[in-house]
């Protein structure tokens, strides 16, 4: 499976995606600088973190009107699997490929450290490795992962089963403890915690592997059903 | 306000306009005797940047030749942009510390960001990437309400830049005392990693070869900065916030990619970053480095605002910038490179044979000087010495703290002490994962990140106990660097080199003087004995607000190297009935020791001893018995003695223990005797550990019941929850924080 890490400038979580994917899962992975957009060999699309153009404006802002997302946004209705983490999650906010909005942190402040999740619908292809209701511990770093929606789409997320990752103890403020949301159509996740950066238990987690895999899985399926 | 460079030589002369520059009048005459003529107004500028401590070190070269900057595993030592050794495999780590004293205390969000841009060009301007920030913070007590602002907001700061650059900050220390109330110490280290084939020195070799200016911009920020890093801060430093630069982490960002890219082309003959002094000291130190000269057309420089004089484009301090040399007819690939990162790379100027630094604007030739005499003949002062009165006063005075009754209450004081307390208040706000090779987050001995593909990692550390430099700077100048070799061996590294961070008060007073010049001898002493060569480093003079210097303070940053990953140790206790071990015996130390601050909010008396020969001994033999499996856990004992460090290891598990201690219940307890660890061991393993460890004596073990009792003399005279213990010593900076007056 080859999956593309979309690099801004200004990513910079870019490189720890591509070892994710490429040393801890053994899968292939290129990095895709914005400009050289072409996404016709790959089979996802991994929307990285960082600060793309230094989020000035918005996070994720400038980076959303540039003409890549336009491809993606093309992948995404053709059923193609993205994975936007922290910065890639703001991208896919604010390009509309995802509901909501994020604001600054409750406490005003970046914060960098493991978080306790709990996956709250394992029935996506992005979590099927892991088990309902599963607590797993990943990294979160951001300033702004205090994620928001309005009541209407909150009751959506929450009846579509689209609210895939809840914090056990929020840290940010986000609305309903939301990590992590996926679309209706089930193929584009995005989430704050970072799981690229728990793939090896050196680094004090692996849980995060298992998305991957869920990810290639579903792939390798769809594959073999449709040859 | 210095203006306009219509102002001539002579009114330069006549209304000693270069004293305002920063010149002495002997510079002023030695200046005008290299050139045979006065200089005009942008040549003095140029003197007084290049001249100043900041830039030329004239005052601490004499003693930072002291220093031993050399060994088999140094590939690059002092004069670069960054130090460099040999990790083995054809990979080399590469280091520097670097002050932003003066642009924190008046601006304290800009003055930390651009602290760590600075530090991390440097690094990567030797071509290596950026993989680790530490900052070793120093600030006033967290009583006032602008230390706190300080405080907070050059956290902020790093935090800011750090994070979005995307180097993880993985470690440092932050310790307050009052004689940093005006004047708080931010000093950030970066390390990089490069493969040895990739070095790249800062050399403008090659005549006629093109010299390209790359990243931002040239604006009138920072104009002046090296000189104001060179004066005394006072109640006019607050008009020298023009004098502090403004960054732009995306930008340095970009800047890294391009560069790091640019490194892989044959046509880059030599870079380094525009920090301190700007334009004028990265081209005329890569001029003179490679014996050449350099000639420079002003209005081909890139920039922001418009009429620039040759005075402000020269002196301007404006962050992300890169000066390149570049073989002539094959700049456009490098161009290209940054182009795809959306930044300019201008070709300003050329390599030229007749050692001359020459710079032109609007047609006139607005510089001429010989390029060494503003690099390597810049003047060297040995200044004068003398031992200060109140250090023969203290060397008289046995300390020793009388009347304490309850040891618990005296623990809980301890723990709520800034200095020792947590610090996650500072370390949540920073990135520390990014990059991913983060094996030990901050709040341990020393940070652990691996290295990518291979089994090796590097343990990182940054250390100086000023109240005991203060007390004695030739034992405590040896105490920073033991200290910190203890914190690389405790997380299962071997010490190899470090970077110096001095900042100290105004030298041009002897006893400040003299604090420095003992000081440097006592880590070199240490730094010969312990075999960790001083490779790069930063002076950082004149940090004193209204004429009251801060306690000399010369941090030592070092680098260590584990062999397997296998030997990266925690700081803490990890499982109950492991057995408790104090490597080296406690004496009636406590001079400079926190349990003094405490009590008498001051510090007078002797630092703890330290036998440098025994400090050896004990950190080899602590290594060998973690690299032969036989250690769970080290911490090394510091401010507030054994208690202290039995506590901390107790925070990060939820365990207990059971201690039994014999002697003085102070001094076993309290204590800040040098040398000396904590380690816990399983019991399987305390044979094969005594047989390593001489001095190792078991002290008790590990517990699951999360109690936390320490018995003297068979008597119980500490039985605490170590939750509540936990509690007080995880809450005291936030607590300080919210505390309005």
């Amino acid at each position: 499976m080859k999956f593309a890490v979309i690099v801004f400038p200004g990513s910079n979580c870019d490189r720890d995606m591509y070892h994710a994917v490429q040393d801890s899962l053994g899968e292939e992975a290129k990095l895709v600088w914005y400009e050289d957009a072409d996404l016709v060999e790959f089979d996802a699309i991994l929307l990285p973190g960082g600060f793309s153009y230094g989020d000035y404006l918005r996070s994720g802002a400038i980076a959303a009107t540039s003409n890549i997302v336009n491809q993606i946004k093309q992948k995404a209705s053709e059923g193609m699997p993205i994975l936007g983490v922290c910065n890639g999650f703001q991208v896919l906010l604010e390009s509309g490929l995802l509901p909501g909005a994020m604001l600054r942190n409750k406490k005003l402040k970046f914060m960098c450290h493991q978080e306790e999740l709990v996956v709250e619908n394992n029935q996506t292809q992005f979590t099927s490795s892991y088990e309902e209701k599963e607590t797993i511990s990943l990294p979160i770093a951001h300033g702004e992962g205090n994620y928001y929606c309005d009541e209407k789409v909150l009751a959506e997320l929450e009846a579509n089963g689209q609210i895939v990752f809840r914090y056990a103890d929020n840290p940010n403020g986000s609305v309903g403890d939301i990590a992590g949301i996926i679309n209706e159509q089930g193929n584009v996740l995005g989430m704050m915690p970072h799981p690229e950066r728990a793939t090896e238990a050196v680094l004090g987690s692996d849980d995060g592997l298992k998305l991957f895999k869920s990810v290639v899985n579903h792939w390798r399926e769809a594959y073999v059903a449709g040859v | 306000m210095l203006q306009a460079s219509e102002i001539s030589p002579e009114v330069i002369e006549k209304d000693l306009l270069y004293k305002e520059m920063g010149l002495t009048d002997a510079e002023y005459e030695h200046i005008k005797k290299v050139l045979n003529r006065r200089p005009n107004f942008t040549e003095a500028g140029i003197f007084s940047v290049m001249w100043s401590e900041h830039c030329s070190y004239k005052t601490s070269k004499p003693l930072l030749k002291k220093f031993p900057t050399k060994a088999p595993h140094v590939l690059q030592g002092p004069g670069e942009g960054a130090g460099i050794i040999d990790i083995g495999d054809g990979q080399a780590a590469v280091f520097k510390i670097e002050s932003h004293n003066h642009p924190s205390a008046v601006e304290p969000y800009q003055g930390a960001a651009t602290g760590v841009g600075g530090i991390i060009r440097d690094v990567f301007s030797m071509g290596a990437r950026p993989v680790a920030l530490l900052n070793s913070l120093r600030f006033g007590s967290l009583a006032s309400e602008r230390v706190k602002y300080l405080f907070e907001e050059v956290v902020n700061g790093i935090a800011g830049y750090g994070n979005c650059v995307g180097v993880p900050t993985v470690g440092g220390e932050v310790q307050f005392d009052n004689c940093y109330e005006g004047n708080p110490l931010v000093n950030a280290m970066c390390v990089g990693l490069i493969d040895q084939k990739d070095i790249q020195k800062g050399i403008a070799a090659g005549i006629g070869n093109t010299v390209l200016y790359a990243g931002a911009p040239t604006g009138r920020d920072g104009i002046h900065g090296a000189t104001f890093a060179s004066e005394d801060l006072s109640e006019e430093s607050e008009s020298k916030r023009p004098s502090v630069q403004v960054g732009d982490p995306f930008m340095e960002k970009l800047l890294i990619e391009a560069c790091l890219e640019a490194i892989h082309c044959e046509s880059l003959v030599g870079m380094q970053d525009m920090g301190a002094a700007g334009l004028t000291s990265s081209a005329s130190e890569m001029a003179s480095k490679a014996g050449m000269g350099m000639e420079m057309n002003l209005d081909l420089v890139p920039q922001r605002e418009l009429e620039m004089t040759p005075y402000e484009l020269m002196l301007s301090e404006s962050q992300e910038r890169m000066l390149m040399v570049v073989k002539k007819g094959e700049e456009q690939e490098i161009i290209d490179i940054f182009q795809k990162y959306g930044l300019e790379a201008v070709a300003v100027g050329q390599v030229t044979d007749d050692k001359q630094f020459r710079l032109l604007h609007k047609g006139e030739v607005v510089t001429d000087i010989p390029v060494d005499s503003l690099a390597e003949d810049a003047p060297v002062y040995h200044k004068p010495s003398k031992v200060p009165a109140y250090f023969k006063a203290y060397q008289q005075v046995d300390y020793y703290p009388e009347g304490i009754q309850n040891f618990s209450e005296t623990l809980k004081a301890l723990l709520q002490q800034p200095t020792i307390a947590s610090k996650e208040w500072v370390y949540d706000q920073y990135d520390s994962m990014v990059q991913t090779n983060t094996i030990v987050t901050p709040g341990s001995d020393a940070a652990v990140i691996r290295v990518k593909g291979t089994d090796k990692a590097l343990a990182i550390t940054t250390d100086c106990n000023s109240r005991y430099i203060y007390l004695d700077p030739e034992t405590g100048g040896k105490i920073a660097v033991a200290e910190a070799a203890r914190n690389i061996v405790c997380s299962g590294g071997k010490p190899l080199a470090l970077t110096d961070g001095l900042n100290l008060g105004n030298p041009d007073k002897p006893e400040n003087f003299w604090q420095m010049e003992k000081s440097v001898d006592g880590m070199s002493a240490a730094s010969l004995v312990l075999n960790t060569p001083v490779i790069s480093g930063n002076v950082s003079l004149y940090n004193e607000t209204n004429g009251q210097s801060i306690f000399p303070t010369p941090v030592v940053g070092m680098v260590g190297l584990l062999d397997s990953l296998n030997h990266v140790t925690p700081s803490f206790f990890q499982k109950a009935g492991d057995v408790i071990y104090v490597i080296g015996e406690a004496k009636a130390e406590f001079g400079g020791s926190e349990l003094q601050n405490v009590l008498e909010n001051t510090y007078f008396g002797k630092a703890p001893a330290i036998d440098l020969e025994l400090e050896t001994k004990r950190q080899n033999q602590l290594l060998e018995a973690i690299q032969a499996g036989t250690v769970v856990s080290a911490h090394d004992l510091a401010e507030g003695g054994l208690a202290v460090a039995l506590a901390e290891s107790c925070f990060a598990g939820r365990v207990g223990l059971d201690v039994q201690l014999e002697g003085d219940a102070v001094t076993e307890l309290f204590s800040e005797t040098q040398s000396r660890f904590l380690v816990s061991v399983s019991q399987e393993n305390q044979q094969a550990f005594e047989r390593i460890v001489e001095d190792a004596i078991p002290i008790g073990a590990v517990t699951d019941d999360g109690q936390f009792r320490i018995q003297i003399n068979g008597e119980t005279r500490i039985d605490q929850t170590t939750e509540d213990l936990k509690a007080i010593w995880k809450g005291a900076i936030p607590c300080l924080l919210k505390s309005r007056a």
